[in-house]
């Protein structure tokens, strides 16, 4: 690599960002060399700094930032120096860039086709007619269905990893020195983020482009970069090509980054069949107007159990979820609880039916109401439902803090704005536990959070269970997840029940194909585990 | 130069509006506890320029009679006298003090409009979250109504139902407290509308929350900044409707005295070069104007947005 024309220098690289009235740094002297065709692979926490990184190598800085400090050399250009026209010259031309969100970076007016040749029109490379039929032929290289149509459908006519490779293809319009990459298949489920990702690397083989690409995943950074370097609060923490770093992490923060996976729920012994399910799902099914997203669904969920439901986005996993607890009766079908049924709306549910299911969200900053204080969103279901009051509800509340392992006296008053992502999520489980639940439902409660993050609540949660013998119902399209934390798994596919068993059997052949499908697409950290992947799925 | 002129003063006008709002936000600033005087450091002079317009108005409509020379309603010399010592603004068409019916205005008109306005609030907000929440039936029911209320032309509407109910200050308080709720309506149903659908808000009517904690707990603190903001630009157009209707002679009765009307009872003495009759419009300009300032830094505040 090395004997290769350097193309990107940055220099001790600062960047400030504004707020209130004062400039804090928020990267803190990075340096970075990448050579021609070389792909790195930056990766590291929320708020790490990637992105302000990957955006500074294009000379630019976000609203409310400002490049403070240090060199951006771009092919012997000073970026940092140069006037904003000759930026703009470089931009989408020599540099391009690929944004997490496909669908919220097309415009939604205008045909794929025409946002793709507006660069190369714009930059005088090509005429209309060339660039559409280069056009075709970069769709048909990023394996786009139907390469000849495609482009002349708007956004919104095309799914989102689609999207995500017609964006990679519009970078590539002008043949750009350098790509960046940022988060290109964060937001897309595991079997369409193996087409991308196979899609990109192919393409940014064959024109040898360099490419700065930015993630938080490690295993899918370690298929598409030549070298990594690994970030933490605005400073770099190492830097190597990646077989080196996979192997032999130097540094303590990179060794907790690579072990974060390790953590196992320990094997629970089989629950005898006479047993009463704390839920048990009989024969669902349920619809949204008159599409059923639902089909005879069954499955039971034991005391101090933990059931994962997997399965991609739109296959009916958070839909069940809405059956259980009552928001979406269903048309056909049951759900038992302790062997008596549920009313199917929750309106018609008692006090104490309600009391027993309860829910942690997704996303904490919409699951919990901004104006609140934390004493009162986890206080309100304590004196609810249990009809505790003054000092015995601050005791209870003080009581779940320390249960989440957040300090009471120092948390007790705060805001949720006032709290980080984490901390919100742990809000959200002191909440369900407050209602002293026998049965919780946790909806991808960690795929909103960072890894280590992640790790945390996943542990807390772990404890918690056998503290109070809770039964969980776990919705994840993440399978490293359900390794983690679930005894039994329930792999649902367009709205069918498609596998289900203890987690056992599920990691051991033989798969129902989809499960197989879902499995062998989890990134591996093994740099060769795509290409692998890949021969072998050409092969059968 | 009359129009250089002109200019100079208009530049030492603002220029002295600027300066009384810098001294009024330090003076708050240093007198209000430390929490509120965070907020306040935020405030643009503009906006300190109205609260200072505002609390002006708000003195002079509480200690009115301390403040005024003369009775409201009281003839005290000739009809039409000029600008001098005895009367600092000339008395009207009737003989009555005119600087004293412009503070006794500022109690009518201004008092008139707040109570109007609230009513106004109180009905459509809570019809408005209520539709958002229960949604169904009732939703259609209350939103249909608001459309056909809202297709016939604000004023013409007040007029109409003026002359049906016949014209008293109840009356007409009820009146444009009906005409103005269909608007607030529409803005707190949208408002609600986006907040209804927060997970915590599913969360709480999952626990068995009942209407009441929804509206007060759950939706009402989070939909408080805009709707705070819509009171602000209401008031001012209540605050406009009263003096068009008192104009138009169904609004405030006399001899009680209101901006409105005193425009039109002085408007001949435009015709011989007077600005008087301008002045109860000026007293309603500015308090419109200030009051919009103030909104303007409360909807930035809320929508989040710096700089």
């Amino acid at each position: 690599m090395s004997d290769k024309q350097i193309l990107l220098t940055i220099r001790d690289l600062r960047i400030e960002g504004r707020s209130d009235e004062s400039w804090t740094e928020i990267v803190k002297g990075v340096d970075l060399t990448l050579h021609k065709g070389e792909v790195l692979g930056l990766i590291g926490e929320s708020g790490a700094g990637k992105s302000t990184i990957g955006l500074a190598a294009m000379g630019f800085a976000r609203d409310g930032c400002r490049i403070s400090g240090g060199e951006i050399l771009f092919d012997g250009i000073d970026l940092r120096n140069a006037s904003e026209a000759e930026r703009r010259g470089l931009r989408g031309k020599r540099i391009a860039y690929v944004a997490q969100s496909a669908a919220a970076s097309f415009n939604p007016s205008h045909k794929l086709i025409d946002q793709y040749s507006e660069a190369p029109i714009q930059h005088g490379v090509m005429a209309r007619r060339e660039a559409e039929s280069d056009a075709t032929d970069l769709y048909r290289r990023m394996q786009l269905p139907d390469p000849d149509e495609i482009g002349f459908r708007y956004p919104h006519q095309v799914s989102g990893g689609q999207l995500q490779r017609a964006m990679t293809a519009m970078a590539m319009a002008c043949r750009p020195d350098l790509i960046i990459f940022d988060e290109p298949t964060t937001a897309l489920d595991v079997t369409t983020q193996i087409e991308v990702l196979a899609a990109i690397r192919d393409i940014v083989e064959q024109f040898d482009t360099a490419a700065i690409y930015i993630t938080h995943d490690l295993a899918v950074v370690a298929q598409m970069a030549d070298k990594i370097k690994v970030l933490l609060k605005g400073e770099e923490v190492e830097e190597a090509d990646t077989r080196t770093m996979l192997d032999t992490p130097t540094q303590d923060y990179t060794k907790s980054l690579w072990a974060v996976r390790s953590h196992a729920r320990a094997e629970q012994p089989a629950v005898s069949s006479d047993v009463t399910p704390v839920i048990s799902v009989r024969n669902v099914t349920a619809a949204y107007g008159t599409i059923d997203v639902l089909k005879d669904i069954s499955f039971d969920i034991h005391q101090g159990r933990t059931v994962a439901v997997v399965g991609e986005s739109g296959s009916g996993k958070s839909t069940t979820a809405r059956v259980i607890t009552g928001l979406l009766p269903p048309r056909r079908g049951e759900v038992l609880f302790n062997g008596t049924a549920l009313p199917p709306n929750y309106k018609s549910r008692s006090k104490d039916q309600l009391r027993q299911a309860q829910m942690i969200y997704q996303m904490a900053d919409t699951a919990l109401n901004p104006k609140l204080r934390i004493r009162d969103l986890i206080g309100r279901p304590a004196q609810m439902y249990l009809g505790l009051n003054g000092k015995a509800l601050e005791e209870r509340v003080k009581n779940l803090l320390d249960l989440i392992e957040l300090e009471p006296e120092n948390y007790i008053d705060r805001l949720p704005s006032e709290l980080s992502g984490g901390q919100k999520q742990r809000i959200g489980i002191a909440r369900a536990l407050a209602a002293e639940p026998a049965f919780i439902i946790c909806d991808e409660v960690t795929s909103a959070l960072d890894q280590l993050v992640a790790e945390g609540i996943l542990k807390l949660l772990d404890k918690l269970q056998s503290e109070f013998n809770l039964a969980y119902m776990f919705i994840t399209h993440d399978l490293a997840t359900v390794r983690a934390i679930a005894d039994e798994v329930v792999v649902m596919k367009e709205g069918v029940v498609v596998e289900k068993g203890p987690k056992s059997e599920m990691f051991q052949p033989p798969h129902d194909p989809y499960t197989e499908l879902l499995l062998s697409s989890v990134p591996e950290m093994d740099p060769d585990w795509l290409s692998r992947l890949l021969e072998e799925r050409a092969a059968s | 130069m009359g129009f250089l002129m002109g200019l100079f003063w208009i530049a030492v006008v603002i220029i002295a509006a600027m300066a009384a709002g810098w001294v009024f936000k330090q003076g708050t600033i240093a007198a209000a506890p430390s929490p509120l005087a965070k907020e306040l450091r935020t405030m643009p002079l503009t906006a300190s320029f109205g609260l200072l317009m505002i609390l002006i108005y708000v003195i002079a409509a509480v200690f009115a009679p301390l403040i005024a020379p003369f009775p409201e309603t009281e003839v005290v010399g000739r009809e039409y006298e000029a600008w001098g010592n005895e009367f600092i603004l000339g008395t009207d068409n009737l003989g009555r003090d005119m600087l004293s019916r412009l503070i006794y205005a500022a109690r009518n008109t201004v008092g008139i409009a707040f109570v109007t306005t609230a009513l106004a609030f109180i009905l459509g907000s809570i019809l408005g979250l209520l539709a958002a929440i229960v949604g169904g039936w009732l939703d259609q029911v209350l939103s249909r109504a608001v459309d056909v209320l809202m297709a016939i032309p604000a004023l013409i509407f007040a007029l109409l139902l003026l002359t049906i109910v016949g014209t008293s200050i109840i009356n007409m308080i009820l009146v444009i407290a009906l005409i103005d709720s269909t608007r607030v309506f529409r803005l707190a149903r949208a408002v609600a509308m986006n907040i209804v659908v927060m997970d915590y808000v599913e969360a709480a009517r999952l626990r068995g929350e009942g209407l009441w904690h929804l509206i007060t707990r759950e939706i009402l603190p989070n939909a408080m900044a805009p709707l705070v903001a819509e009171f602000g630009l209401r008031f001012c157009f209540v605050f406009l409707t009263i003096s068009a209707l008192s104009f138009l002679g169904l609004g405030i009765q006399p001899p009680t005295a209101d901006w409105g009307s005193m425009v039109k009872d002085n408007a001949t003495l435009i015709s011989f070069g007077d600005i008087t009759p301008l002045l109860p419009a000026a007293c309603i300009a500015l308090l419109t104007v200030s009051v919009n300032f103030v909104v303007d830094w409360q909807l930035h505040r809320a929508s989040g947005l710096k700089e």
